[in-house]
């Protein structure tokens, strides 16, 4: 479990994230919202020990982060970035592999079993028969899928993503929120995702946190957090909100 | 590991056995394979053969500098040469050779100060808050270069005549004041220096794909940096002390090998290290017979065969 206690992280007289305290059971699906710098990426960089805090906590099973080994934190947690261009001629069965690096030693092969793992988690991202194919000539929402699997393969039960579906198509946003929400409803993995989409957000997740200048404006169940006030506040955007008849989940719709 | 690698592998293996052997025939003095009479064996066993060797371990230290320098910075153009770190120990050694002349040994470790000494200053100057380009870190690799050469070009106005001609032939890449205890020297470091960089190859394969994604799967980034600087100063220290400025081989070689075995360090620094040695024991045997008795640097034939083969990289990808 990933507990977050008064985290603040400042830059000089700049505060960046302040105070935020919340919890990440097993199971979860937490969505995080909020308009463009509000402390998003900031706040899943420090709950992986990228970004240091000023002051505040975060603990992994009761022990804090600073005093446990990098290689323990990504045993644990996994990190679903933005992909990058890769400048050099790699496979994505070679890209996801990588994923192992903690279950390995210096000198050691891949076993079959960690071949295994990466190749089932390549097929749970639409991904099966792409092993050979060269990452950078893949598309940009390939790619992005190929990070997704390579998170998966680490075998990590906290998944940390941000913006996962930001170069992806209308099948595949789904494709990606559904694979998270099986995960953690079957699996106990949990997950905090930031994602732009609402509706996504409405669909999926068991609590929202929503960012605003960098504190938490308001957290808890979708139908609590996205309500029209608040999406005006952070976002300042007028929306309508009703139910999508066919989930019966939480529809938003702006208003421009 | 894949059967198509161990073939590679084993293939390069042979290369080298065979380049070395055509090395050893070949020369101003050409050498019968059996019964060779005395001054036939001198030839060989104390002036051939001890260049041959250092040729290689010169070539297979500048072919893993620069395959470990292209991982952990990300970029394909990276390479002792190109990054002012071969100019680095070029400009340790030339500090040895006028202040401490009598003493043989201050010049690889000065050599390896001054590799050192180059490589965190263009990396710190490469470095921004938003993290480093291919851009920054080629203009602060020319910057370092050029400052060195003009450091180095300074200094030898302190040297006499027959010095100076000597010092400047040395400085393009010269394998041909060869001694055992300079190969000793040198198989020590690109051993070592080789290990080294293949206990973080599986790292570097992180490394690669950038150093946010190295560190959120468990990479001591800060480390591996260390690690593979220290590796790529030893080795290239150890080789410009030994041989001057050999250029083109660490940035060529690296790119072929991966054509043939793909970016698996693990595959791409020993197959480097076997490869480099090959390039340079050829080019070598070519700057000692294509215009004997007289002699090319081997820097200058390097250069002539890896331009052109880094124009064809270029337009291939």
């Amino acid at each position: 479990m990933l507990d977050v206690r008064n985290a603040t992280i400042s830059y000089g007289a700049c505060e960046v994230l302040q105070e935020i305290s919340f919890s990440l059971e097993p199971g979860c699906v937490v969505v995080l919202l909020g308009a463009n710098g509000a402390g998003k990426t900031t706040l899943i960089k420090a709950l992986n020990g990228t970004l240091p805090l000023s002051s505040g906590e975060v603990t992994l099973d009761g022990k804090r982060l600073a005093d446990i080994s990098r290689r323990e934190i990504a045993e644990n947690i996994a990190v679903v970035a933005q992909e990058n261009e890769t400048r050099f001629p790699v496979t994505v069965l070679e890209f996801v592999l990588s994923g192992r690096f903690v279950h390995g030693n210096a000198f050691g092969w891949e076993s079959d079993a960690d071949i295994e793992f990466a190749k089932k988690a390549l097929a749970d991202c639409d991904l099966s028969g792409f092993e050979t194919r060269l990452m950078n000539h893949l598309s940009g929402g390939e790619r992005q899928r190929v990070v997704l699997a390579r998170a998966l393969a680490t075998g990590a039960k906290i998944l940390l993503l941000d913006e996962p579906t930001a170069n992806l198509d209308l099948a595949h946003q789904a494709m990606m929120f559904r694979l998270v929400r099986e995960r953690c409803s079957q699996s106990n993995y949990s997950a905090i995702v930031i994602t732009h989409d609402l509706n996504l957000a409405a669909e999926f997740a068991d609590e929202i946190i929503m960012l605003h200048r960098g504190r938490i404006a308001a957290a808890g169940p979708p139908e609590k957090v996205l309500t029209a006030d608040n999406v005006q506040d952070v976002f300042g955007v007028k929306v309508l909100l009703d139910e999508n008849p066919a989930s019966r989940k939480l529809r938003v719709t702006a208003i421009y | 590991m894949n059967r198509k690698a161990i073939i590679i592998g084993l293939a390069l293996l042979a290369a080298l056995a065979a380049a070395i052997i055509l090395a050893v025939l070949l020369g101003a003095e050409r050498l019968p394979i059996f019964d060779l009479n005395e001054q036939q064996a001198s030839i060989l066993f104390d002036i051939r053969l001890p260049r041959i060797l250092l040729g290689a371990c010169v070539g297979a230290s500048l072919a893993v500098a620069g395959a470990g320098l292209q991982s952990l910075l990300r970029n394909p153009l990276a390479e002792p040469y190109l990054l002012g770190v071969s100019n680095g120990a070029a400009l340790g050694t030339m500090l040895a050779f006028v202040f401490f002349q009598s003493l043989e040994i201050t010049r690889p470790l000065l050599a390896f100060a001054g590799a050192g000494l180059a490589t965190v200053a263009v990396y710190r100057m490469a470095k921004s808050r938003a993290g480093m380009n291919v851009e920054r870190l080629i203009l602060s690799g020319v910057i370092v270069t050029t400052f060195l050469s003009s450091v180095i070009v300074m200094l030898t106005t302190l040297l006499d005549a027959a010095k100076l001609r000597s010092f400047t032939f040395w400085l393009l890449g010269d394998l041909s004041q060869a001694t055992r205890n300079g190969v000793y020297l040198s198989l020590g470091a690109v051993i070592v220096g080789t290990i080294v960089l293949m206990s973080q190859a599986r790292a570097l394969n992180l490394m690669m794909v950038g150093e946010r994604d190295a560190f959120d799967f468990g990479v001591e980034v800060g480390r591996v940096r260390m690690l593979v600087f220290g590796a790529a100063s030893l080795v290239v220290g150890a080789a410009v002390a030994a041989s001057g400025s050999v250029g083109y081989v660490g940035l060529i070689v690296p790119h072929l090998v991966r054509l043939s075995v793909g970016s698996d360090n693990r595959l791409v620094v020993p197959c480097s290290a076997i490869a480099g040695a090959i390039f340079v024991v050829f080019a070598d045997t070519i700057a000692r017979t294509a215009i004997a008795p007289r002699e090319l640097p081997v820097g200058a034939v390097t250069a002539l065969i890896g331009a052109p083969m880094f124009i064809y990289l270029l337009r291939r990808n």
